[in-house]
């Protein structure tokens, strides 16, 4: 079935249908990574986005549904070049196919996605619609495209209730703001208790439950979108309790102690971003997704200074907290997909912990 | 951290002559290294053998020395050149060997050179099997156990404990023979027993077997900060088992799921982070097809072939990056020289597929077994990128130019259900089209698969091929159809072929209906971010993104293609020069090649680079994209000539000697004419098409005769025939590798070979100098040893030379370059051949008389003419010094190859031997190409009849430099009657001791073996040559050889060389 890709600036990329046959309406972005299709697919930061594929051979090793960084898809629409017909992996349960039929994703493939990506970084990220409708109009179709806007996405993507991954080491609260499993894992597989909280949880009651650390994780849209749990990360803030945010969480804690975000041309997202430690000046290749960016002019250095940077854009990708054991990333020391190289960061947390504990 | 100060001078190791496993991608990577650091101003001294790289012309270095990589040299060179810092990452494995050993003996601490770009303690952790295995261990990566035994009980044991199967390797046998894989005890009694009674020492090493397994490589990169990046990984599609220098690879990897991509990548940072390499590493895995298990099967502490690969595949210029790490730089201080605006301190995301098959030399061997193993045995390879698997597969295969096209282009359609079976076992360079035979037969995947143990992805994406050729066949050819055909690249003569229309209708249904190739960049960044490099790759069905250029007048060099046997780096070292002339001059230049290993596919060598197969359509596609002003065929070997037509068919003009004068100087009627115009004669000759014919041409002229295939390079097909039998064999292979050009028929002359290499603007021509062969006529003179200036003939002859060149070059309208070869008799000069091109001595003749003939021949091609570029035409003025040209082998690489040299080529590379003296050039050319004597002064001689005379000469000289000669019953009586001590030697087929055991016996330094004229029919001279080789024994098949090489021996004082600064020249 023939399937079009209308973008808000006019182009049509006329493709086949793949996944669902239903009509789509998002913000167009694209991703570089050249494997990992299915924690991209999973990822609940996508949500409100179609993702673009910049690889064009998809679908290659199918569908391991261990390797689901969350219960289901969050796109709301999946752009390829290509999808394999035959998965091989040993792992593969399932081909890529079915996978978008049975959540009923909408996608297109057989379309150039580099002369499409090439439009998004010269014209920045804009919103567009996959449909199967032939006869769509245009003007229609622009009026959709015009009314779009990400919204509440959060809530959305966020667990409903309160889960513990049983550990024995240190007890952490993980703020679910729609995050990638491999967090709490990451966390728990160093021997951490992790309570995962709904993103509507009280700060008071995260406090109550005495955590030796909170960790704020990513997720979804517009971070001013979120003014509630900016207010509740604000006494955590207040709190001594040792803080690690990633990617929203970061954006969040930014804005709850008086900085600004801003929205990027056409977002990081890929896995192979480098940044640099302002400290030790090294420099690690990063996963990254993220369509917002805190502003350093923002930042009171009372407050917060930079720790990390983009070593090709300059700009900031992670916070040190004066004063506080808070320290927040922009990136995905996660990885899944992407490079494992800032794993590292979780262990920082878990001293943090202990210093604390000790202290 | 920004550069090191106190790296004012370095010295850069090259890796010598072009053999089997260390070719052009040297080249490649040390030019890149020499011109990034001279951009950081540092002084550089160049050391590399090899005469026919860019890396040793003068611009490229500031000190260049062509001499042999041996210690001695290194030495000598370091205390005359005083460099305070050597870089030895860069010339392969030859370049890091000599740096190591210099290391042990203690000299770089003597003499307070450092070595930089990574320490010898990193390379010996990384190249020492043992302290390999510890620092693995250490950091917990897995290597494949294994463990030396002398007796049956340890292997037993060992085997139980690591699992069946197991691999058996005796210690010290020819090409591993006594090894094999045991599946269970009662096997690997059977193997271990007979190993360890085969190994001269009484060891097998037991490995556990991970044959079968998916290998994958990376490339990651580190700087002294400790940042650590990957450049790309690469899948081989053949799995653990055959070299990856002869596998298809394909970049990214296709079948690995992020999880295992992240595992491996991780494996490898950690691996480079604990050898603390500073530069570029390559790590090579195997992965368990079912599991997440995997070992490490060996690191390369140095760039590579596969990092030249790597480098093409990505944009990412490792080499040069490696070369900034190495004198300071931190990655994230170096620009990504793609996009402008980025730095080196990142990873390359490729949003196509590319896809490398390996170039065998087969065709030249045709003795050889083709099987594929751990030993590479490719000369060469191509690379091909496309936005799809199939298409990537299909451009390559028909980059190979070894007559394939398709997966048709070899047909087992005769083999059955069984055969088929069979031959999918066997692991060879056909084995794709096997297993597409096997697909069309409707063999199961699965079966496939559990054979050849290919993944299922890359057997599905052949089998969408197979559907394609079918659809083609039996439906209506749609422009959909068409569209999708295009789209995986198939060809149009091949859907010609498939849909029974001519190659025209395709083209024409192509074009009436928009379906037209169209060009994408290779930016290292997937789109996102700008780039300003025009690299470009082709790909139907999107949008393009080539722009088309105006303002300046625009050139098309083509590329030489794939390194093979005949056609070398010499030709890239051609194209490369051009197209640097023509940059000079104003012009746009655009460059077609697909070979990866070579500077040409640099992406800052020409304006703009198209990484494309090199033939007619793939070629078209771009002219009609670019509409260049002109095209230069002459430089770019066979491979371009043969596009000369086709260029001029879709007019472009081409630029320098005429096509027309190309072919009358391969059509023997139009160039017999010639000849007789200008009163040249040349041995007498008929061209014939039959074996009839042949005979009967030789009849008349007298039997030896001289019988070759025209239009090919390297002498390909050509042999001497002495009787009807030879000839009837001769013109039977000669059609078997598909002909359809006519046989030439030669009186053969047995003479002096001389060679000129000339430029001529149409009317005057200028020869840098006049080379002889030290071998007579009748051994390729690719293989043949060459000396400049010729000294063994007279004046009259060299004016007769300079004449008949002067004649030649103005009959056939020459602008450009012309090659001659002459056969001098006495007083009398024969031509024997004339290339009007470029040909491979062009890079060492104009090294060694500092002429530099490429940017000369390209201003005349512009309409220069000689004298206003301030020569006197003519013949110049000879030397005062020798400078020898000696062919390198590989034999030792192709079991089953025959060593004997005859008028096909079979040399792989090249080195140079240059000195005040004749004698101590021979030297010094022979030590370069690793004939290093004397060592136990022990020698064997086994001559033909013809020959007796001279090896009596020979072996005197060789008693007097106080060698024990063994002899073969015939030659041994001729030395005896001569007074030589002899020892006699029993015969290959008499009982033991006899002359193979004596060969075995590694006490020997030579053997001197010239078989009879014509087709051998005995097998014993190729046993004993292919055991010598295999033994590491020199072997010489030309009595002239050994002449020289005893020349050679005598009154050099080979412990002062005299080294040349050939800048200074």
């Amino acid at each position: 079935m023939k399937a079009f890709l209308i973008l808000e600036d006019g182009h049509v990329f006329t493709g086949r249908s793949i996944g669902s046959a239903r009509e789509a309406v998002s913000e167009i972005v694209f991703n570089t990574s050249m494997t990992g299709y299915l924690e991209v697919l999973t990822d609940p930061s996508y949500s409100g986005q179609a993702v673009v594929m910049t690889y064009p051979l998809i679908g290659n090793y199918g569908i391991c549904y261990e390797d689901m960084e969350s219960d289901r898809p969050w796109v709301d629409g999946f752009i390829v070049r290509e999808l394999s017909r035959m998965p091989s992996n040993f792992r593969s349960e399932d081909t890529i196919q079915h996978f978008l039929e049975k959540n009923d994703i909408p996608g297109i493939c057989g379309i150039d996605t580099r002369a499409l990506t090439k439009i998004l970084r010269e014209s920045g990220t804009m919103n567009g619609m996959i449909t199967t409708d032939e006869n769509y109009s245009l003007e229609e179709v622009m009026k959709k495209l015009k009314a779009y806007s990400t919204g509440d996405e959060v809530s959305k993507v966020s667990c409903q209730q309160k889960t513990v991954l049983p550990g024995d080491g240190y007890k952490v609260a993980l703020l679910d703001l729609g995050a990638k499993r491999n967090i709490a894992r990451s966390l728990n597989n160093r021997g951490c208790e992790v309570t995962i909280y709904p993103s509507h949880t009280s700060a008071d009651e995260i406090i109550a439950s005495h955590p030796d650390g909170i960790m704020l994780s990513n997720g979804p849209g517009d971070p001013k979108a979120c003014g509630k749990v900016i207010e509740e990360i604000r006494k955590i803030y207040h709190t001594d309790i040792p803080v690690f945010a990633i990617c929203l969480g970061h954006q969040l804690m930014a804005l709850a102690t008086g900085a600004d975000t801003y929205k990027l041309k056409y977002g990081h997202r890929g896995g192979n971003h480098p940044v640099r430690d302002l400290e030790t000046g090294r420099v690690y290749i990063s996963s990254q997704n993220h369509g917002y960016a805190v502003d350093v002019s923002s930042l009171d250095p009372a407050v917060a200074v930079p720790a990390f940077e983009n070593v090709n854009d300059g700009t900031n990708e992670g916070l040190k907290y004066v004063g506080k054991n808070i320290f927040t990333v922009q990136y995905h020391p996660e990885a899944c997909p992407g490079p494992q190289d800032s794993g590292y960061l979780f262990d920082r947390f878990i001293r943090m912990m202990e210093v604390k504990k000790n202290a | 951290m920004p550069k090191n100060p106190e790296i004012k001078k370095v010295l850069v190791i090259g890796s010598g002559p072009i053999v089997i496993g260390q070719a052009a991608e040297f080249d490649y990577a040390g030019t890149q290294a020499c011109r990034s650091l001279k951009e950081e101003g540092i002084e550089v001294v160049l050391l590399n053998s090899n005469p026919a790289t860019i890396m040793t012309d003068k611009d490229i270095a500031d000190h260049v020395y062509i001499e042999p990589l041996t210690t001695e040299v290194v030495k000598q060179l370091i205390l005359k050149e005083k460099p305070d810092s050597v870089l030895p990452t860069l010339g392969g494995q030859a370049g890091l060997n000599l740096a190591m050993e210099l290391d042990e003996q203690g000299f770089f601490e003597e003499t307070g050179v450092k070595l930089i770009g990574t320490t010898s303690q990193t390379i010996k952790k990384a190249e020492d099997r043992l302290e390999f295995k510890s620092t693995m261990e250490k950091i917990g990566e897995p290597v494949a156990s294994s463990l030396v035994v002398n007796n049956l009980e340890d292997g037993i044991a060992f085997a139980r404990q690591i699992g069946y199967p197991v691999v058996l390797r005796p210690a010290y046998t020819l090409g591993g023979s006594g090894g094999g894989i045991a599946h269970n005890q009662a096997e690997l009694e059977e193997i271990l027993a007979n190993g360890l009674r085969l190994s001269r020492v009484g060891e097998v090493l037991v490995e556990r077997c991970i044959a079968g397994w998916k290998e994958i490589e990376y490339e990651v990169m580190r700087d002294s900060a400790g940042n650590v990046i990957t450049v790309c990984n690469m899948e081989n599609i053949d799995p653990v088992g055959v070299h990856t220098g002869d596998s298809i690879v394909v970049a990214p990897s296709q079948t690995l799921g992020d999880k295992e991509y992240q595992m491996l990548r991780t494996s490898a940072l950690n691996i480079i982070t604990e050898l603390q390499i500073t530069g570029g590493c390559n790590v090579q895995f195997a992965l368990h097809p079912e599991s997440f298990e995997y070992c490490v099967i060996e690191v390369n502490p140095r760039v590579s072939r596969s990092s030249a690969l790597a480098s093409k595949a990505t944009g990412y210029p490792i080499a040069k990056v490696a070369a900034k790490i190495a004198i300071g730089y931190t990655l994230d201080e170096i620009k990504n020289a793609i996009t402008g605006q980025t730095m080196a301190s990142f990873e390359p995301m490729l949003d196509y597929c590319v896809v490398k098959m390996p170039r065998l030399p087969f065709d030249k061997f045709i003795s050889a077994k083709r099987t594929l193993t751990t030993q590479m045995k490719a000369t060469g390879e191509v690379m091909s990128i496309c936005d799809n698997f199939e298409g990537g597969l299909m451009k390559a295969i028909r980059s190979l130019e070894q007559h394939v096209d398709s997966l048709m282009s070899y047909d087992f359609s005769h083999l059955d259900h069984d055969g088929l079976l069979e031959q999918l076992a066997v692991v060879d360079d056909r084995r794709i089209w096997v297993i597409a035979e096997a697909i069309r037969q409707g063999i199961p995947y699965e079966t496939i698969h559990d054979i050849t143990k290919i993944d299922l992805w890359f057997i599905d994406k052949i089998a969408i091929l197979v559907e394609m050729e079918h659809a083609l066949k039996t439906q209506e050819l749609t422009a959909d159809l068409l569209k999708e055909a295009k789209r995986i690249e198939f060809p149009d003569n091949v859907i010609a072929q498939l849909t029974g229309k001519t190659e025209a209708e395709i083209r024409a249904m192509r074009y009436d209906n928009g379906i037209v190739a169209s060009y994408k960049m290779v930016d290292t960044c997937a789109a996102e971010f700008d780039a300003a490099t025009p690299y470009y790759y082709s790909v139907y069905g999107s949008e393009n993104e080539a722009e088309e250029t105006s303002g300046r007048k625009k050139v098309l060099v083509l590329g030489s293609g794939p390194i093979r046997i005949g056609q070398g780096i010499e030709f890239d070292f051609c194209s490369v020069h051009c197209t640097w002339a023509f940059s000079k001059a104003g012009y746009e230049t655009i460059i077609i090649n697909n070979n990866p290993e070579t500077v040409s596919t640099d992406f800052d060598i020409a304006d703009k680079l198209y990484f494309e197969p090199l033939t007619p359509e793939d070629v078209e596609s771009v002219v009609r994209l670019e509409k260049p002003d002109g095209a230069v065929v002459q430089f770019g070997g066979q491979t371009a000539i043969k596009l000369t037509e086709a260029l001029m068919k879709m007019g472009v003009p081409i630029l320098g000697t005429s096509a027309e004068n190309v072919d009358a100087a391969e059509d023997r009627e139009l160039f017999d004419e010639i000849l007789e115009k200008c009163g040249i004669p040349r041995p007498k000759g008929d061209t014939v098409y039959t074996a009839e014919e042949a005979k009967a041409v030789a009849g008349r002229l007298g039997y030896p005769v001289l019988v070759r295939p025209s239009y090919v390079l390297g002498g390909q097909g050509m042999q001497i025939a002495i009787n009807d039998e030879d000839v009837e064999e001769f013109i039977g292979i000669i059609n078997r590798i598909a002909q359809d050009h006519p046989i030439l028929v030669d009186k053969y002359l047995q003479g002096k070979e001389i060679e000129v290499d000339a430029v001529c603007d149409g009317e005057d021509i200028l020869i840098p100098g006049i080379m002889e062969h030290i071998e007579r006529a009748g051994i390729h003179s690719g293989d043949s040893i060459s000396v400049y200036p010729a000294r063994s003939i007279s004046e009259k002859v060299k004016a007769t030379i300079e004449d008949y060149t002067r004649k030649l070059a103005r009959s056939l309208h020459v602008i450009g370059l012309i090659n001659i070869q002459f056969i001098a008799v006495g007083e009398d000069v024969y031509v024997i051949e004339v290339n009007p091109r470029s040909s491979r001595t062009v890079p060492y003749i104009s090294k060694v008389t500092g002429i530099p003939i490429v940017p000369l021949a390209t201003q005349v091609i512009l309409g220069k003419k000689i004298r206003e570029l301030g020569y006197e035409p003519g013949l110049q003025k000879e030397a005062d010094y020798y400078a020898i040209k000696m062919p390198v082998f590989s034999f030792e690489k192709i079991r089953g190859a025959d060593i004997s040299l005859g008028p096909e080529m079979k040399s792989t590379g090249e080195c140079l031997g240059i000195a005040k003296t004749f004698n101590e050039a021979l030297y010094k050319a022979f030590l370069g190409a690793g004939i290093n004597l004397p060592k136990h002064k022990n020698m064997i001689m086994t001559v033909r009849d013809e020959d007796k005379p001279e090896a009596v000469e020979i072996a005197k000289r060789f008693e007097a430099l106080g060698y024990n000669i063994y002899a073969t019953k015939g030659t041994a009586r001729a030395l005896m009657e001569a007074d030589v001590q002899v020892r006699m030697t029993r015969k290959l087929e008499q009982e033991s001791p006899n002359i193979l055991d004596l060969i075995l016996g590694h006490q020997i330094d030579l053997v001197i073996d010239t078989p009879s004229q014509g087709v051998e029919h005995s097998h014993d001279g190729f046993v004993i040559r292919r055991n010598a080789i295999e033994t590491g024994v020199n072997v010489l098949t030309a009595i002239d050889t050994a002449k020289a090489l005893v020349t050679s021996l005598e009154d050099t004082d080979h412990k002062n060389l005299t080294l040349i600064d050939i800048a200074t020249i």
